[in-house]
């Protein structure tokens, strides 16, 4: 087949290349031009893409680089600043591979002739039924199921991940028999665009205004204030001590329209509960038993899906409104929403 | 001279080297090997090179050879002359908003500020002389633009700046135009005038600035003090003998050569736009460079096309090439103004001292073929 294989610059990607190759296909490399700012998070940034040609150039096959970086600003950077100025704690990494990397990078394939669209990522695909599932990929560590739920019926038929059913140990081995440059390469880090030493907030106080908001207890007694209401994420316990008194204490609600953060301790975070929105699914609409996992590399729990609600079955945590809740059967990616 | 597996109609970017020029770099490399610096024979030898070199090009662009620095290439030139200016008398520096990268951003890197063009290109002399003031140092605008071939009209620009702001230095940046048009009107009336070999069939790596007399200028690479102090290192003497011939060559042949590269590509910009739906022409080519065809497209991507003109063998561009090595977004297309800036794609095919009428005959083929599979993936 003729594949366009997305490449990153980093070793996953190198090696699902490599892999193509040896299974047969006709293999071409691709590296997205994403962001025009400064980046360090070791995807992305000009250094990346020299690396990913170079990969390229090591296994023998065309690469291109394509700029998508108006869509990017406006399919991931700008939903990034306004949800944060709307309270919410977004997952831009989630928005890019919904938006750039299996929306516009998948109908470029199309356009250019490719049968099918591969990256380096850490997933299987499997067929029960007729139907196609994503599931987790063979290192549980590496899992990047979570990220990818999103993806529909059509797009699993149209995508190889070929490093799925392999550890990252297996995966560097191979990277390095190969001679590839990528072969130690640290894995890419937080969002790639904020760089280490500029950080979220000044990232985003460029963009939007960072107000103050008053901190109250579940009761609604005044607690004290913090400086970016904009900054907090539910859950979090940094900065909200407000003077101590021996309990820690977590942030519970944000809310700018009243700008309150609503604070409480640890078994306060608990709920039977969690709304979402903006549901999507692979098949049918996901409801019933089902495994739920709310975070990238989290322990994945028991819960019944009715409507737009999970019902916990053990009391879990608030999630982060706007963070995705991935649902499971077993190791199967059923579907997604953004935690409300 | 073009093989049969490829259509290079790049050659703006970059073109192959003259066989004369190739020719008369090699002995340079191992035979006359020496620093141009040294005191010993073999180092005389090396610098009789580049002398004889200088004269050369000095004669064909006008200046004295007192006033010709080697660099690196066009990208050097431009930041010698930029920088070079503002550092020895701080000021503001103004450029036309299409300049090559290598000017504009160097420009506002350093706070400076663009004129605008109007839809075709042309530098608005209106807005010109509203930005020119006494606090302006220097002013920078391309003879000939990279992108679309629009040549501007370095007299009347020279005229304003030379009386609204006498005090400024006038830059050009003749990259594009030296292969084809004549340098030494040009010479006479602007301060600085970049050039770059490969451009003209002499070898990547090596170009040259202008620097008229009295035209007060600091050294952006110190040690060594070659060029007259103007720029330190080790000349690139095989790179500065092929730039020489390579330009001799040029000029020699340059009338026929005009003539002869505009036909060719007057016939690639009919045949395209007669057999494809959805391209036009980004400016009127009659009054540009010779060698450009620089279409916009409504409805294809220039990503896309450029990935099926390839498979048809065709090698051509869309903005500049940047590090990345993706397709900028076009500054230059930008302030052409919002009827260029709406075009879905863009497209720039060149020509060169090398193209002949087979390279227009699988340019068009090939190019219609790419359009034809792109507007059916486009739906």
């Amino acid at each position: 087949m003729k594949v366009l294989c997305a490449m990153s610059g980093g070793v996953d990607s190198s090696v699902a290349a490599a892999l193509l190759l040896e299974q047969g296909h006709e293999v071409t490399g691709v590296t997205l031009r994403l962001w025009g700012g400064s980046s360090d998070s070791g995807c992305c940034a000009v250094s990346d893409t020299d690396d990913a040609r170079r990969v390229a150039q090591q296994l023998g096959i065309d690469h291109f680089v394509f700029n998508f970086s108006d869509d990017f600003d406006e399919k991931v950077v700008a939903p990034y600043v306004e949800a944060h100025a709307a309270g919410f704690t977004p997952n831009p990494c989630v928005e890019c591979n919904r938006h750039l990397k299996f929306d516009r990078l998948l109908e470029r394939a199309h356009v250019l002739g490719f049968d099918a669209l591969a990256t380096g990522h850490h997933v299987r695909l499997v067929d029960e039924a007729g139907k196609r599932f994503l599931a987790r990929g063979e290192d549980a560590a590496k899992d990047q199921s979570y990220v990818l739920y999103m993806l529909d019926q059509a797009q699993l038929t149209d995508c190889i991940f070929p490093v799925g059913d392999k550890t990252k140990a297996e995966v560097r081995a191979l990277a390095a028999e190969l001679g590839l440059r990528t072969a130690d390469k640290p894995e890419s880090q937080d969002v790639c665009f904020i760089t280490k030493s500029e950080g979220r907030e000044a990232f985003l106080s460029e963009r939007i205004q960072l107000t103050p908001g008053r901190v109250v207890d579940v009761e609604g007694n005044e607690l004290g204030r913090v400086p970016a209401l904009q900054m907090v994420t539910v859950g979090q316990r940094r900065g909200l001590d407000m003077g101590g008194h021996g309990t820690r204490r977590f942030a519970i609600e944000v809310s700018v329209e009243s700008a309150t953060v609503v604070v409480g301790e640890a078994s306060d975070r608990f709920t039977d509960s969690q709304r979402f929105t903006q549901p999507c699914a692979a098949h049918e609409p996901v409801q019933g038993q089902v495994l739920v996992q709310v975070s990238a590399h989290g322990q994945p729990v028991s819960a019944t899906v009715e409507g737009d609600r999970i019902i916990w079955d053990e009391p879990q945590p608030r999630v982060a409104p706007g963070q995705s809740v991935v649902f499971y059967a077993g190791d199967r990616v059923l579907g997604g929403a953004l935690a409300a | 001279m073009s093989s049969i597996a490829e259509t290079y109609l790049d050659n703006a970017a970059s073109a192959p080297m003259r066989p004369g020029a190739l020719e008369a770099m090699m002995p340079y490399f191992q035979v006359h090997h020496g620093n141009p610096s040294g005191g010993h024979r073999v180092a005389r030898r090396a610098r009789q090179a580049v002398e004889e070199s200088r004269d050369s090009v000095a004669a064909h662009v006008g200046c004295s050879p007192n006033e010709l620095i080697f660099t690196s290439g066009g990208t050097e030139s431009d930041n010698l002359a930029v920088r070079g200016v503002l550092e020895a008398r701080p000021g503001l520096a103004l450029c036309s908003a299409i300049e090559h990268p290598a000017v504009i951003d160097t420009v506002e890197l350093l706070g400076g500020s663009t004129v605008n063009v109007d839809e075709r290109g042309l530098v608005d002399l209106d807005d010109l002389g509203v930005k020119l003031s006494s606090d302006i140092s220097l002013v920078s605008v391309m003879m000939a633009n990279n992108e679309i071939g629009v040549i501007q009209d370095m007299a009347a620009i020279a005229e304003r700046v030379r009386e609204a702001a006498p005090q400024a230095v006038l830059h050009t940046d003749a990259v594009q135009a030296a292969p084809w048009c004549e340098l030494a009107p040009v010479t006479a009336v602007v301060d600085l005038l970049s050039l770059s070999a490969h451009k003209f069939g002499g070898p990547n790596g090596v170009g040259a600035l202008v620097h008229r007399k009295g035209v007060a200028l600091s050294a952006q690479q110190s040690g060594g003090g070659q060029e007259q102090e103007r720029r330190g290192g080790t000349q690139n003497v095989a790179g500065i003998v092929g730039l020489a011939a390579a330009l001799d060559l040029t000029v020699s042949q340059r009338d026929e050569e005009y003539a002869r590269v505009k036909s060719l590509r007057d016939r690639l910009t009919n045949e395209i736009l007669a057999g494809t739906s959805g391209a036009r022409c980004t400016v009127q080519q009659a009054d540009g460079l010779p060698n450009i065809s620089h279409l916009l497209l409504d409805s294809v991507e220039s990503e896309v096309l450029l990935v099926l003109l390839e498979r048809e063998g065709v090698m051509a561009s869309a903005a500049s090439s940047c590090a990345s090595g993706a397709v900028g977004h076009s500054h230059v297309l930008a302030a052409l103004g919002e009827n260029t800036a709406e075009a879905r794609g863009a497209i720039r095919l060149s020509l060169g001292w090398c193209s002949i009428e087979e390279d227009v005959e699988r340019g068009v083929a090939g190019f219609l073929t790419a359009m034809k599979l792109a507007l059916e993936a486009a739906g």
